[in-house]
């Protein structure tokens, strides 16, 4: 099994998706992607809705077959191989339950078009119950459980058949906020228990970060940023990601001076320095600047740049502020730990705002 | 999103690769040639007939229809019939569909299959009710009133037998609108200061008026078409479906019978169209979050006792014309000698046995082949995508909107002789049943189908299931109760048609109906509603049978509840 957990499992090679509309208009869903997946990971493809995510996910349980690429599971090809035969079974969003059949029933579906025997059945459903937590509603109907209930026989249903790969489809956006929480760790106490290599699908950055073993980012079609989500979170190489996994403010900047090591950027008159990346800039480029909430400190010791406190609202261990500040809003959000108590800022006050460093990047407008 | 939608709807077109299936090819071809064969052929057969003169194309059909004020009269009386007979059965169909789906009148349980009653009954079993009840020997006119009076023949007695026949067709169409009105719509109406009845006639009524714009369509053509009641009961009062019909067979005048068939044709296909592609994109849909589907009350005490007295009415109205058939059939000579006797039932039987079990035969016959055809349809029309698709869709439906006096016409005409020589024979009268029932087999298959959310098929190939396997083990439950809705109304619908079949019927094989309309017709009314008691029973017991067999509801049939 060691050697194996290095293996690239599932890789998908220049896979374009186009799609012609009524009028024969083309729509390119997927633009040239590739991705190689390591077995046993846990891999989110993290995107806003119509980024391609769902689309690929598809290609891969061969649902839609890709207009040009390569898809290889454990070395094979698989481009050719029917839905019904890739052995990739899938969690989808809607969960997709058989209405008209019982929870045991829709458990032992693939088990029994696999032709087990009843006794193999029987103890492999009552096993993947026991682990998903259905014991007791094996004769009830899709219908007469809760939602978290019904997420969970969807899981089973994909757990029970053994599969070294399981695909799922925003599985957790119709749960409510607590549920989707426990949900997750559900999800990855058992993908880790099995062993399982997955692929997940959601435009939700937590539930990404806190599962993925690996974050695949995706936009209009194509791949923005790949990386742990460690990586993503703290160096994100664009705006867009930025943007979409810290929810970064973005001020207006210009490049005072570059040095070897770091750039130098003016903002409302003052200096800041920033980390150099990859990407060139030269002196006097107008850019913007990524700052991410938990990086921007507020108090009322007139120190870095002056703004208007418009609202704080307290969220239990967090406190977020909405602060106007060069004619638009930045965001501010401050633990509420022991020995950093909650500031008091009224309504309205001029407060003052600094940037921790570490915490910015630098992006071309 | 709606980006997103597209997408779907578009890749399931490519992940099943239609159009490289030849038994998909095969089927549509042979489905589209038998529905040209029976619907479009026999049509086009009438027309063309209707249309000629010396084997020219010519007017003068229509010419004479419309310069002669005897036509223009029948033309003139179907159409204010129609008006006042939809107006009327709209009315007593939206009261009864809103006191069950929002009065929550108590005895629902008693009212549900009341709202339905009619629609399973033959055709003309009001008309011969109200002949018992308030004809010349009738029950309440002669006996209780005294009176000596012919005045049910007309106009009066056609609204009367054609509104009760007919407010279910506007019942059903209302029933399920009416519930989906989400109550939390009236509650935020009443919450935000209307006061119930201001509610009603802001918020219930308006979303309502789609609705009740199709009803009253579908009534006005149902009873422009309709020929069972107004041939019985409508003595001078002359109406299209019925001249046509005695133009027909009756002067053999067979191009001025097509012509007055096909301008029936004009208002249903008219309403065909509207229905089609006009209401169907103006209904409104309530898009809420998610509702608490928990409807204060609607209504106040007072308006629901009303709503209760109304609903009674109209049920023990319906159950008074039932009782009266069946007793008709047990007595000597009705308005004359009320002893009671057995011997209409040793006439009627003697004299119609033969018919009743061949009536049955084809029915029998003709309804799984409606059904299964119906089902096949829709599962193309929903779940494949091919060039031709909504031909496929537009004729399967079409034969809906074309009335039955025109369909029979247009048999006689179209397979009278070679290539196609089927008069006289069980073959013409199945593929009159199953051709003009297919329709509601294709309606409520597409509505199951498009209910099955295409995950779920997927999730199945997904979970390693073959299309076969899938369309057994999944597609095909989910729609059972469709397709048994589908079965039930064929079977119904074929043991009480009339208007094609009375064209095409033999001395070899006749249908119930017919005898029933020819024993009335003779004044021999026992016998009349022992036949018409005997046709009821049959209905029935199919219907008490499915149900028993297959364990689906009333409401499950005849698709009145959600």
């Amino acid at each position: 099994m060691e050697q194996n957990i290095d293996k690239d499992y599932l890789v998908l090679k220049d896979i374009t998706k186009i799609f012609s509309d009524d009028r024969g208009n083309e729509v390119t869903a997927v633009d040239n992607i590739s991705l190689t997946i390591k077995k046993g990971n846990f891999v989110t493809l993290l995107g806003p809705s119509g980024c391609g995510k769902t689309t690929t996910l598809r290609m891969v349980a061969g649902f839609e077959i890709q207009t040009s690429g390569d898809i290889t599971l454990a070395d094979k090809l698989i481009n050719n191989v029917a839905p019904f035969d890739r052995n990739m079974p899938m969690v989808f969003q809607s969960y997709a339950l058989f209405p008209h059949l019982t929870i045991f029933e829709n458990i032992a579906y693939g088990l029994k078009i696999r032709k087990l025997s009843k006794e193999v059945i029987k103890n492999d459903v009552a096993m993947v119950s026991q682990m998903v937590n259905l014991v007791g509603l094996e004769n009830r109907y899709p219908g007469e459980l809760s939602g978290g209930q019904q997420q969970r026989v969807a899981l089973a249903r994909a757990l029970v058949l053994k599969p070294e790969i399981i695909l799922f489809d925003e599985p957790l956006s119709n749960l409510d906020a607590k549920l989707r929480i426990q949900t997750r760790t559900e999800i990855k106490r058992v993908q880790q228990m099995m062993g399982i290599t997955a692929l997940y699908v959601t435009h939700d950055q937590s539930e990404a970060l806190s599962m993925s073993d690996q974050i695949i980012i995706m936009n209009r079609g194509e791949i923005a940023q790949v990386g742990s989500p460690e990586e993503i979170y703290n160096h994100p190489n664009s705006s867009f990601v930025a943007d979409f996994i810290g929810n970064a403010n973005f001020i207006d900047a210009k490049v005072s001076e570059i040095n070897s090591k770091s750039i130098t950027v003016t903002a409302q008159g003052k200096s800041l320095v920033v980390e150099k990346t990859d990407e060139e800039f030269i002196e006097g480029e107008e850019v913007s600047l990524a700052i991410k909430p938990e990086a921007v400190d507020i108090s009322l010791e007139p120190t870095g740049f002056t703004g208007n406190l418009d609202v704080s609202s307290f969220l239990g261990s967090i406190t977020e502020y909405k602060i106007e500040f060069e004619n638009s809003f930045i965001t501010a959000v401050h633990s509420n730990t022991t020995g950093h108590p909650m500031k008091n800022f009224k309504m309205g006050e001029q407060v003052h705002v600094d940037f921790q460093k570490d915490f910015f990047h630098i992006y071309k407008k | 999103m709606a980006n997103n939608k597209i997408k779907r709807r578009l890749n399931k077109g490519s992940f099943h690769q239609l159009t490289s299936d030849p038994a998909l090819f095969i089927g549509v071809i042979l489905i589209l040639a038998s529905l040209v064969l029976f619907i479009v052929y026999p049509l086009y057969a009438a027309a063309k007939l209707s249309f000629s003169q010396d084997g020219l194309f010519s007017l003068s059909q229509y010419q004479y229809i419309f310069t002669h004020s005897y036509y223009r009269k029948s033309i003139m009386n179907s159409v204010m019939l129609g008006a006042i007979v939809a107006t009327l059965a709209t009315f007593v169909g939206f009261i009864f569909a809103f006191a069950i789906a929002k009065g929550g009148i108590k005895g629902q349980k008693f009212f549900q299959p009341m709202a339905i009653l009619p629609i399973i009954s033959p055709p003309f079993m009001f008309a011969l009710s109200v002949i018992l009840l308030f004809g010349r020997n009738g029950l309440i006119t002669a006996k209780l009133l005294h009176l000596d009076t012919s005045g049910v023949y007309g106009l009066k007695g056609l609204v009367i037998v054609q509104v009760i026949t007919m407010y279910p067709i506007a019942y059903m169409t209302l029933v399920g609108i009416l519930q989906g009105i989400d109550p939390d719509l009236e509650t935020c109406a009443m919450n935000l200061g209307a006061k119930r009845l201001k509610t009603f006639f802001t918020v219930t009524l308006p979303l309502a008026l789609p609705g009740i714009f199709a009803s009253w369509l579908l009534v006005f053509v149902g009873s422009l078409t309709d020929f069972g009641n107004p041939i019985i009961i409508g003595g001078e009062f002359d109406v299209l479906s019925v001249r046509a019909y005695l133009e027909f067979t009756g002067m053999g005048n067979l191009p001025r019978g097509a012509a007055l068939a096909m301008l029936l044709l004009i208002p249903t296909v008219g309403v065909f169209f509207i229905q089609k592609y006009i209401i169907k994109n103006k209904a409104y849909v309530t898009i809420t979050g998610k509702s608490s589907r928990r409807g204060s009350s609607s209504v106040t005490g007072v308006a629901k006792k009303w709503l209760f007295v109304f609903a009674l009415g109209v049920s023990l109205f319906v159950l008074m014309f039932y009782v009266t058939i069946i007793s008709g059939s047990f007595i000597k000579l009705w308005g004359v000698n009320w002893a009671p006797t057995f011997k209409h039932f040793v006439y009627a039987f003697d004299v119609g046995l033969t018919t009743l079990k061949n009536t049955l035969f084809l029915a029998i016959i003709s309804t799984p082949i409606t059904a299964v055809l119906g089902m096949v349809i829709a599962f193309i029309v929903v779940r494949k995508s091919f060039a031709g698709k909504q031909i496929l869709d537009f004729l399967s439906m079409l034969s809906y909107a074309i009335p039955g006096t025109a369909v029979g016409i247009g048999y006689i005409l179209a397979f009278n002789g070679a290539p196609f020589k089927l008069s006289g024979t069980a073959f013409i009268l199945i593929a009159v049943y199953v051709f003009r029932n297919v329709p509601i087999g294709v309606q409520g298959g597409i509505a199951a189908l498009k209910q099955i959310s295409g995950d779920i098929e997927e999730s199945s190939t997904n979970l390693g299931a073959s299309t076969a396997y899938t369309f057994r083990k999944i597609t095909l439950p989910l729609v059972r109760p469709a397709f048994f809705a589908g079965a039930t109304f064929a079977f119904v619908r074929s043991m009480t048609a009339i208007s094609a079949i009375i064209f095409l019927v033999s001395a070899r094989w006749n249908h119930l109906t017919v005898l029933i309309l020819a024993q009335t017709e003779i004044m021999r009314l026992g016998a009349a509603s022992v036949l018409s008691f005997a046709l009821i029973v049959v209905v029935m017991a199919f219907i008490f049978i499915i149900m028993k067999l297959t364990g689906l509801k009333q409401s499950q049939i005849f698709g009145t509840t959600k």
